[in-house]
């Protein structure tokens, strides 16, 4: 187990170098007009961050995303629950929920925007829709595939519907709903910041569009960096710890 | 299986019963969503003006552009991958980590790079698509069973012909699947960057129609755009079930 974990280890590191590597070597051929290297991105992304309109942005990004995840979380659970407890509801509904989950969702955000109006509320359902669907489907999977004989073991014992849920359906679930969240975790943020990019004040993912018209290179590839820095660096450790549970 | 077609139907019809009811009723205003017979009936008139017709093609173009090119280097660079276990080793750790990033986030950088054309939003679709490609293709050559693998040294078969009768027909549900979200993810890739930044497409169109107030041509074309995708999903996931079955039978 010890050696397995150094080894990822090691292989993320070498993935990582290798990556910088393909970026300065993009640099070097593309050149200043339309790229800019690692390091010149790292220094603009510091002097950005003592600014502090980068952080106004950043926490109006974080708040709707924060707001949009625990809607995603609750409505996902409770959907998830529903369907997986009872069979036909969760056979009929799945494959709806598979083909709703692969449309392309952005189409939906006119109609978001106008039923919110443009501001904090549509950035937080856009992103809150992007993240039910995953949440739902690994927690009807999970509900339904829970070993018979524990919930007859909880028949037996005569266990109340609430005793049922809280001490047999969601600890045996928990592996599984986590994997969902994860999952959850990175498409609410996903559709938080698309969210942005289309007709938005504020936010990490207004600023990567404004930085277009204003042909701001530096701002353009330190904000996706920033962006790809935290979605990367919160799912591995999601992932970790998902490896734990599903193990462990 | 009838029953269950009854219960998605009633699902389906309750919805549109329901937006109908609260869009007569003022609950939902005109501004914001027509009924939903409005809507089939300017899509109806839509499709047979032949409105956007240009504008639907040069979309899906792009959207097959991106998913060819996204699943043939794919099936090719899984193949290969599978064969390169040090390598493959390294990358895990992009595969486990790459549908967290926010793939969009780089259009913008990509129209300073290329240009605001079609470049950016074909890249995009493929940068989605092909990761789900590589990483499906893996899965299937994973599990080939060794006995099969044997059977075909014990009959001399060379790397042609164990390709042509054992890998290709027991991968070829994987192929199926990775077809299916290949194309999911080239629509969802193409359509979106249209949406945020462009100057033609499908997407375009109903980010144009939303700033003008077009409420007639919005829905029509967003309904179209749901139509098309779930089509296109429902019609390979029930190809993917029966090249299944037809396995588990054997």
């Amino acid at each position: 187990m010890r050696r397995e974990a150094s080894a990822t280890f090691r292989n993320t590191v070498i993935l990582i170098v290798g990556l910088l590597l393909f970026w300065e070597l993009a640099y070097l051929i593309v050149g200043q007009v339309a790229l800019r290297s690692p390091w010149q991105t790292i220094q603009f992304l510091g002097k950005l961050m003592q600014t502090d309109l980068f952080w106004l942005h950043l926490a109006d990004t974080l708040k709707a995303f924060g707001v949009a995840l625990v809607i995603a979380v609750a409505l996902g659970l409770l959907i998830g629950f529903g369907l997986g407890l009872h069979r036909l509801s969760g056979d009929a509904m799945e494959p709806m929920l598979v083909a709703l989950y692969s449309i392309p969702k952005i189409t939906l955000y006119p109609i978001i925007l106008l039923a919110f109006g443009i501001g904090i509320s549509a950035k937080i359902a856009f992103g809150a829709i992007h993240g039910i669907i995953p949440v739902a489907l690994f927690t009807l999977n999970a509900v339904r595939t829970i070993k018979p004989i524990l919930i007859k073991t909880g028949n037996v014992m005569k266990l109340n519907s609430t005793a049922m849920a809280r001490e047999i359906l969601f600890p045996a679930a928990v592996p599984e709903i986590f994997t969902g969240i994860r999952v959850g975790f990175s498409l609410t943020l996903i559709g938080t910041v698309l969210g942005e990019m289309f007709a938005a004040q504020r936010g990490l993912g207004y600023l990567l569009m404004n930085a277009i018209s204003l042909y701001n290179i530096d701002l353009i590839m330190s904000v996706t960096f920033l962006l790809v820095l935290i979605a990367a660096s919160v799912n591995m450790v999601l992932l970790a710890i998902d490896r734990r549970l599903h193990h462990g | 299986m009838s029953r269950l077609r009854l219960y998605q139907i009633s699902v389906v019809t309750a919805f549109v019963l329901l937006l109908e009811a609260l869009c007569l009723a003022g609950v939902i205003d005109k501004v914001t969503m027509p009924p939903p017979h409005i809507i089939l009936g300017d899509l109806a008139r839509m499709v047979l003006a032949r409105r956007y017709f240009a504008e639907i093609g040069k979309s899906l173009a792009n959207v097959l552009l991106a998913f060819t090119s996204a699943y043939l280097i794919g099936v090719v660079a899984g193949t290969i991958l599978h064969g390169n276990k040090r390598v493959r080793e390294i990358l895990d750790p992009l595969f486990a980590t790459y549908y967290a990033i926010p793939v969009f986030a780089f259009y913008p950088l990509f129209i300073v790079i290329f240009g605001l054309g079609d470049g950016p939003q074909v890249l995009i679709g493929f940068m989605l698509a092909i990761v789900a490609v590589i990483v499906t293709t893996l899965n299937g050559l994973d599990r080939v069973p060794s006995v099969l693998k044997k059977t075909a040294r014990v009959n001399g078969l060379n790397a042609l012909q164990t390709t042509r009768y054992i890998t290709l027909p027991f991968c070829a549900p994987y192929l199926l699947t990775a077809a299916k979200l290949a194309l999911a993810y080239a629509f969802i890739g193409v359509i979106g960057s249209e949406f945020i930044m462009a100057r033609s497409g499908m997407g375009y169109e109903i980010s144009y129609a939303y700033t003008n107030f077009d409420n007639a041509t919005m829905y029509p074309l967003i309904l179209l755009i749901l139509l098309l995708s779930i089509a296109a999903n429902s019609l390979l996931s029930r190809w993917e079930r029966i090249l299944l079955a037809r396995r588990g039978q054997n």
